[in-house]
């Protein structure tokens, strides 16, 4: 019953829920705040440089 | 988040530098051996009768040279100062950084050595024999431990994007090179493969295809965005879209080895199932690319002015160029024709010396002076100078060999009335010379660029220390 082609159909249902919800994390308003914070991870390292600001947008 | 001034830690950029002059050195290297092989196609007596210099020895010599040693020094160089800088810490042990180095540079040597000789497994970009194998395998992991243990030591809560790319590609070569390196030793120099057959090919082209998804693509990809939101001053375009482009790339990725074995043993539905992998790919390919490029949205304007920041961006040109081209060779009918043919040969030269060369210089640039305390590089007009010419030589190579491409494939398939071939190899050959040229022109172009970084490397280092920029000499925290 439990052959390759059924191993094969339940592994791409799994990958394609577990992408949806990879989507549905990163474009969820929790994530925003934290995302913004790891944008500027790479100006936070500049001893003079004040943290760029995103613009306001709402990428 | 910007008080970080006072505690910035005491950060590992001996090692960086090592590598980041090693870039331009192997770069040159690599680049030259190619341009004798581009010439060696014109005129084969360029091999001076001698079996160490002939073009087949020569050719997996080029390829692991700007694959592994300009590229591989790249990525070591990139990875080693963006996990640190990114992370706020400095390198997980120095010890383990100094034997990547060194261990690395062997492994090169090794090659530069081994295979004029005429030791090859014979396996495309696996060639080299497994002692070698084995220390590269060692490395790698003494690679994969300091970076990660790196992330693991962080003072930041976040793992900045690049980190991601650069982890993915650490923990996937090792996985590709080790799993496709399985041999059974009869000798020091001389190994046989432990699989056979239709097996052996599905394994060298899921290690080649991912060598170049990982190696070539997921580490420039980490470097792409430190680099280009650094080099722009702003953030990147979207950091929503970059977690989305990372899951995507790297689980789409590994699916499409198979395309190139087309038409051959592999099983139909193998080979169709790599097709069909290999265009979706395109989908997070120019998800990648336009979050690159449109961090520039609203600051346009500085790539008038900077030709660091123009390499990045044009990298990414080349890179939105061959991801489209990909998918689009990958389908078997388009396969049909350009399999076997120059365009392969175009096609991968667009991604590594438009996408990945391109990258990598330009992350250099940016890099180099900030490793020397130096202000900027030391002459900004030879960066501009160099920009054009690999711009124009990219140019050049990859129009070349569309056209000697394209004309080959039709020119092989073409068959007269009574079903004979109409034309013979050789005529095809003949067919090919003046674009071989224009070929070997292109890459007289690059290699001149890259003598020119070297210069402009050598002057920005050997330069007096400017006191403004200390913060590249390891302070005390």
């Amino acid at each position: 019953m439990i052959d390759y082609g059924m191993i094969g159909s339940i592994f791409t249902v799994l990958v394609f829920v577990f992408f949806i919800g990879i989507v549905a994390w990163a474009y969820s308003k929790k994530s925003k705040k934290g995302f913004d914070e790891a944008a500027n991870l790479v100006f936070d390292d500049e001893p003079t440089q004040a943290t760029k600001q995103n613009n306001g947008s709402h990428r | 988040m910007s008080e970080m001034s006072h505690t910035l830690p005491n950060y590992n950029y001996k090692v960086v530098r090592q590598f980041a002059v090693m870039t331009v050195i192997w770069g040159i290297v690599g680049m030259s051996v190619g341009v004798l092989l581009a010439a060696q196609l014109i005129w084969p007596e360029l091999n001076f009768e001698t079996p160490w210099l002939t073009y087949s020895r020569l050719r997996p010599l080029h390829t692991n040279a700007v694959i592994f040693a300009f590229g591989g020094c790249a990525l070591f160089a990139t990875s080693y100062y963006v996990v640190q800088r990114t992370c706020q810490t400095k390198l997980f042990s120095d010890k383990l950084a100094t034997f990547t180095f060194w261990g690395w540079q062997a492994v090169i040597l090794s090659a530069a050595i081994s295979l004029p000789l005429g030791y090859t497994t014979s396996k495309e970009y696996a060639e080299l024999e497994w002692p070698i194998d084995i220390l590269i395998a060692v490395v790698w992991i003494a690679y994969l431990i300091n970076f990660f243990g790196t992330l693991v030591i962080r003072r930041v809560s976040h793992i900045y994007v690049a980190n991601w790319f650069f982890g993915a590609f650490i923990i996937t070569v090792a996985v590709l090179h080790i799993g496709n390196s399985m041999a059974v030793p009869v000798s020091l120099t001389k190994s046989y493969s432990l699989y056979a057959g239709a097996v052996d090919a599905i394994m060298q082209w899921w290690y080649g295809h991912n060598a170049v998804g990982f190696f070539l693509t997921a580490g420039f990809l980490g470097m792409m965005y430190y680099f280009v939101p650094k080099q722009a001053e702003r953030p990147v375009y979207s950091y929503r879209l970059s977690v989305i482009h990372f899951w995507a790339l790297i689980s789409l990725y590994i699916w499409a080895g198979p395309h190139h074995l087309h038409y051959t043993a592999l099983p139909d539905w193998t080979q169709s199932l790599g097709m069909v992998m290999s265009i979706i790919l395109f989908v997070p390919s120019w998800g990648g690319m336009i979050n690159g490029i449109m961090t520039l949205s609203g600051a346009w304007h500085k790539l008038r002015t900077d030709p660091i920041l123009r390499f990045l961006i044009v990298s990414l040109s080349f890179y939105g160029m061959s991801t489209f081209e990909g998918p689009m060779m990958s389908i078997k009918t388009v396969n049909a024709l350009s399999h076997y043919t120059d365009w392969t040969i175009g096609h991968v030269h667009s991604g590594a010396l438009g996408w990945v060369a391109m990258v990598s210089i330009g992350s250099i640039y940016h890099l180099i002076p900030v490793l020397f305390g130096q202000p900027k590089m030391f002459s900004t007009r030879l960066i501009n100078v160099h920009f054009w010419l690999t711009t124009i030589g990219v140019v050049l190579y990859i129009v070349a060999m569309w056209i000697s491409g394209i004309m080959q494939g039709l020119m092989w398939r073409a068959i007269n009335d009574d079903g004979t071939l109409t034309y013979s190899f050789v005529e095809s050959v003949e067919a090919s010379m003046p674009y071989y040229f224009m070929r070997f022109l292109g890459g007289c172009f690059i290699v001149v660029g890259m003598l020119i970084m070297a210069y402009n490397v050598f002057k920005t280092v050997s330069a007096p220390k400017s006191e403004k920029n200390a913060q590249a000499e390891p302070q005390p925290a």
